[in-house]
């Protein structure tokens, strides 16, 4: 078993929809894009994410970017106008997911 | 084939000022977009129009307009298309044909408006348009007395019918971001909004989309950027379309930042939830048919971007009255900083409690210690300061302004290593929720006029 993050195999970029905030995930290769798609499912993310109670996590496929699209519905405390946060339109929460650890065989 | 040049000066109201100069000198452009409006901008802009019927438009747009001048005396076919006229078109637009007249250089602009629903809230209801919120589907009329603004973001008709009368300066309300890019491509290469064009329009908001936030496409927000990405001299980004809807992403010569597949695929992504299903009002676009190439360095090719057929809706953006907010900070250094840190917020909202002020809702960030995603990344050890934030919200003004006066008092009464009180007390805003909602195509009409 080898640990390492998830920021070692994709970059990424998040930001909001209202009070709903979405995570691009993108994979530096084919291979590990292929292993995403295995293990990091929406509900490996809604998991990470429960401290933040998104409602529901949805997952959307982009093969053409190597990349995931990950939608946290109701997860910035009322978002850019009314959520009392620092980080009110979600821009750290791809770096939070990029930090997540994973392991591989 | 037929090519034109649209560079994005400007990602929102408050981006920096001297880069459309920068892009608009060396860029080689056929049109400059600068794109002001954020989701709540509207608000803000509402009230100032309320208050004063010249205000209500995105006046960074003047200063650049200012800065523009010289180049613009040396490209007089350069076309700026913005949606910097906010709530106010009309006024953005005089003052800006008056800046213009001043400096020697009569120019013809266009203004586009009719996205403003608000003088016609209530006929609305009447007739069966209820702006129900896309997430709980509540009707709008339960919030009427709050509303604060309400618009339809327009596509890009109207802006090829401003265009089309041979304008040089196209101000606009709210529409599509995209559709600022959209717009001139339509009008250049003769592409329709039917059916046959819909791929077409679909390539075009993908060119639009990622440029519509300046700098984000070119370095800025890139995972991997560092020393040598240069951000500091960050160039914005040019869409270099072709008649058949391929195009290229670049950025001036001798400018910062990257264009590179990272820094296109991230942003071609940016606030998106279904890639197959990215609504406009000109077609909804399909990024799963997007391909990416480096062509040469900071250049990327794009092509493909199809389209998912087209709706018969608006997107409509509400904002309404929901109270007032207020977040200050204190810097609480040494030992134990975050547990200093936490119980100080807890005692700043205990004083109030014991004054008999408790709030709809309040929130306390130890910042340093892991709490901009709370709960998710904790801190891995003691850190030697941090930053106490705590934010309240409620809808008595004047307990959101008794909040604000509690931060100084710890400086004295509270823990060792409390400072960082320089700012004085914080300020109260008022908050305007968003409100989001479609409406029938046919219930808005889009007005162009030349002034």
């Amino acid at each position: 078993m080898a640990r390492f993050r998830l920021l070692d195999i994709a970059h990424g970029r998040s930001g909001d929809k209202g009070n709903h905030a979405n995570i691009a995930i993108i994979a530096y290769t084919e291979a590990d894009f292929a292993w995403l798609q295995q293990h990091l499912t929406a509900e490996v993310v809604e998991r990470y994410f429960a401290p933040l109670q998104p409602s529901r996590v949805e997952r959307y496929e982009v093969p053409n970017l190597r990349a995931f699209n990950f939608v946290l519905y109701n997860v910035l405390a009322g978002g850019a106008s009314r959520s009392l946060r620092s980080d009110t339109q979600g821009k750290a929460l791809a770096l939070a997911l990029l930090q997540m650890e994973l392991d591989r065989a | 084939m037929k090519r034109i040049r649209i560079g994005n000066g400007c990602g929102f109201w408050g981006d920096n000022l001297d880069a459309p100069v920068q892009l608009a000198e060396t860029g080689q452009l056929d049109y400059l977009t600068l794109e002001y409006l954020a989701e709540l901008t509207m608000s803000i802009l509402a009230l100032q129009k309320a208050k004063n019927p010249e205000a209500g438009f995105a006046t960074d747009f003047l200063e650049v307009l200012h800065r523009l001048v010289p180049i613009l005396r040396k490209q007089p076919g350069l076309i700026i298309v913005t949606n910097a006229g906010g709530m106010n078109p009309r006024a953005c637009a005089i003052q800006a044909q008056h800046l213009l007249a001043h400096a020697g250089l009569p120019r013809r602009i266009a203004i586009v408006h009719g996205d403003d629903l608000l003088p016609q809230l209530d006929n609305l209801f009447a007739t069966g348009h209820t702006l129900n919120h896309l997430d709980n589907g509540t009707p709008l009329e339960a919030i009427r007395d709050q509303v604060v603004s309400a618009n339809a973001y327009l596509g890009a008709k109207p802006i090829v019918e401003a265009l089309r009368q041979g304008v040089q300066i196209v101000i606009t309300g709210r529409v599509a971001d995209a559709s600022l890019t959209v717009g001139p491509a339509v009008q250049e290469f003769g592409w329709g909004f039917g059916v046959a064009d819909l791929d077409r329009l679909a390539a075009g908001t993908v060119a639009g989309h990622l440029i519509e936030c300046g700098a984000q496409a070119t370095g800025g927000l890139w995972i991997n950027a560092n020393d040598s990405t240069h951000l500091e001299n960050v160039g914005y980004p040019i869409a270099e379309i072709a008649e058949d809807g391929t195009f290229t992403i670049s950025k001036p010569p001798h400018t910062g930042g990257a264009v590179n597949i990272e820094t296109i695929a991230e942003q071609l992504l940016y606030e998106v939830a279904d890639p197959r299903h990215y609504y406009t009002p000109d077609v909804v676009a399909d990024f799963t048919t997007v391909e990416l190439k480096q062509v040469q360095p900071d250049v990327v090719a794009v092509r493909g971007g199809t389209a998912n057929g087209v709706t018969d809706t608006y997107k409509v953006s509400v904002s309404y009255r929901d109270g007032y907010m207020a977040a200050g900070t204190l810097v609480i250094a040494g030992p134990n900083a975050v547990w200093k840190a936490r119980r100080s917020g807890e005692i700043i909202l205990a004083k109030l409690r014991q004054a008999g002020l408790t709030f709809a809702q309040s929130d306390i960030e130890v910042l340093g210690a892991g709490d901009c995603v709370p709960g998710v990344i904790p801190a891995a050890t003691d850190p030697p300061e941090v930053v106490l934030r705590v934010a309240v919200r409620d809808p008595r003004k004047a307990a959101v302004e008794r909040f604000t006066k509690e931060f100084a008092p710890l400086v004295t009464s509270g823990f060792p290593g409390t400072t960082g009180y320089t700012t004085g007390r914080p300020p109260v805003r008022e908050v305007f929720a968003y409100w989001p909602a479609l409406i029938a195509k046919s219930a808005v009409k889009p007005i162009v006029e030349i002034l």
